[in-house]
């Protein structure tokens, strides 16, 4: 028993440096990745929800391109959306393997995610809080980011935090196709090697992350929520 | 200050708003009055232009506004404050910001809305809750954040859009009376639409009554809840049951004359006897007034119709 022990703990020590770098690169992946996807997916949520029918300033047209387009992109597998968007990344990175080549599909994945949650966000604002706003001449322009925004920032924020839950899962899956990071480790040697130890440390990394970013949010939300 | 003429809106074939006149004078407290769906809440936000009318015209402020632009309509409605039944406030901003936010809509300095914002907390009696955010307010208070805020930027019109009917009979009173005393003090004309008659009789010079988006009566209150004619009535719910042998007589007594002795007077000096068979008293912009029916057989009648109209200044009518 006690060898057993001693014998884990000095394979764990073993593989420390694999593992601390594959969780600064899946660390860099999900963060760049939420980032870039929350910038996008909240300028394709405003475009959404001012071109939505009861919107600002309908426009059916803008509305169903982008809302078909989202959709489609919401319905790939997101491992086949990476192997799709091979070209893409080799366009853009220059390469379509490694950590920074996997934060193209990374983002293109889940940016129409995070602009469906958004859009939610802003929608659940109440129509009355909008319609006092106009009543003392709000423009357009200034019921987005005065009234909107601020009702809306607390759900944004469950919304990112979900996002980046998810990107965290996605960023492991891209590790089978090339990306690096923990899903990388766990497939080279979890899988090919057949090392169940790896395979342990790595989803054991995973849930704790997995937590970590859940209570941050959590924390978040409740100190802007009023 | 407000002159609607012929106004109509369709909403697709249905006409939800029917050839509608109307005059609101400056200073004035103005009621639409009508049960729900009546239309009343789509006339007054029609005014503000939050609401496209079909036909007809609306002129607010010497302004037409269906011919405004965004930017004109916007400059309109700084001018024209409004409250909602459900407050619409910002939930996620503090009393404070609420009341800010049209100063910074319209970009004023930060000092000149931090001087306002605490002019109208103490207009309205929440200097206390400055910096608390609405969750924690009761629905008066917020109502009263509400009207502060729709008072920011010194409207010469207030629209209130049935502001008292989430609230309970003791708040709804105080709310009409913070509603009068900006209507007197800072000469705000305000409108109030709302299907609460106690509203109506307690805070409005005028009213308006819509049913299902016509005009059906239109004058001061007092000729409106004392000398109902026949929609008026069936409006209010209300029959008088009257009998169908000698004479009725309604008598009408104005609030200048209510508390005077005319009915006992009358009878004493005439010698004469009646019965009266239908009475009502109102409280009208904090007068009583009242209206009486007396009935009587055809020989007196004549005697008491000119005792009526030589000696008292009661308003009477044979029915």
């Amino acid at each position: 028993m006690e060898q057993t022990i001693t014998s884990f703990f000095e394979k764990s020590f073993v593989m420390k440096s694999v593992l601390i770098d594959a969780v600064i690169e899946t660390l860099t992946m999900s963060l760049v990745s939420t980032f870039l996807a929350t910038f996008i997916g909240f300028m394709l949520a405003i475009v959404l929800i001012i071109t939505d029918k009861n919107g600002i300033s309908p426009n059916r047209y803008t509305y169903k391109f982008l809302d078909v387009t989202i959709n489609m992109l919401r319905s790939f597998p997101f491992i086949i959306l990476i192997i799709v968007l091979f070209p893409v990344t080799k366009f853009l990175v220059g390469k379509h393997t490694g950590t920074f080549a996997m934060i193209v599909p990374l983002t293109i994945g889940t940016a129409p995610f995070i602009a469906r949650m958004i859009e939610g966000a802003f929608k659940e604002v109440d129509k009355s809080v909008v319609e006092a706003a106009q009543s003392f001449g709000t423009n357009k322009f200034q019921i987005i980011f005065r009234v909107l925004l601020p009702e809306a920032f607390p759900s944004i924020i469950s919304a990112i935090t979900l996002s980046l839950i998810i990107i965290v899962g996605f960023s492991a899956m891209a590790g089978t196709v090339g990306g690096g990071g923990l899903g990388a480790v766990a497939m080279n040697y979890g899988y090919y090697r057949f090392d169940a130890l790896y395979i342990f440390w790595t989803v054991f990394i995973l849930i704790v992350l997995v937590q970590i970013f859940q209570s941050l949010g959590d924390i978040l939300y409740k100190i802007v929520k009023h | 200050m407000i002159e609607i003429k012929n106004l109509s809106k369709y909403f697709n074939d249905q006409k939800v708003l029917d050839d509608i006149s109307l005059h609101v004078n400056a200073g004035e407290i103005f009621a639409i009055v009508g049960h729900s769906g009546a239309g009343k809440s789509t006339l007054l936000r029609c005014i503000n232009g939050l609401e496209r009318f079909s036909d007809g015209d609306l002129m607010v402020l010497d302004k037409e506004v269906k011919t405004l632009n965004a930017h004109g309509l916007n400059e309109l409605r700084s001018q024209i404050g409004m409250i909602f039944q459900n407050f619409s406030l910002l939930n996620q901003k503090n009393v404070y910001e609420n009341i800010a936010l049209p100063m910074r809509v319209w970009s004023y300095s930060t000092e000149a809305i931090q001087k306002r914002v605490d002019e109208l907390l103490s207009l309205v009696g929440l200097e206390a809750k400055k910096f608390v955010y609405p969750k924690e307010l009761s629905g008066g208070q917020k109502q009263r954040v509400a009207i502060a805020r729709a008072l920011t930027l010194n409207p010469k019109i207030l629209l209130s859009d049935e502001a008292t009917s989430a609230l309970d009979p003791n708040t709804t009173q105080s709310i009409l009376e913070l509603l009068q005393e900006i209507n007197i003090k800072l000469g705000v004309t305000i409108i109030i639409v709302t299907h609460e008659m106690d509203v109506v009789k307690k805070v409005a010079s005028r009213a308006l009554l819509l049913e299902d988006g016509k005009v059906i009566g239109l004058g001061r209150i007092e000729d409106l809840f004392l000398r109902p004619d026949e929609t008026m009535m069936r409006f209010l719910g209300e029959d008088e049951e009257l009998p169908t042998e000698g004479v009725n007589i309604r008598l009408f007594f104005p609030h200048t004359i209510s508390y005077q002795p005319i009915v006992t007077q009358m009878a004493r000096e005439l010698d004469v006897n009646f019965t009266i068979v239908w009475g009502k008293l109102e409280k009208l912009n904090d007068h009583v007034v009242g209206s009486l029916v007396i009935n009587m057989d055809e020989k007196t009648s004549g005697r008491i119709t000119d005792y009526l109209h030589e000696k008292t200044e009661v308003i009477w009518e044979v029915l």
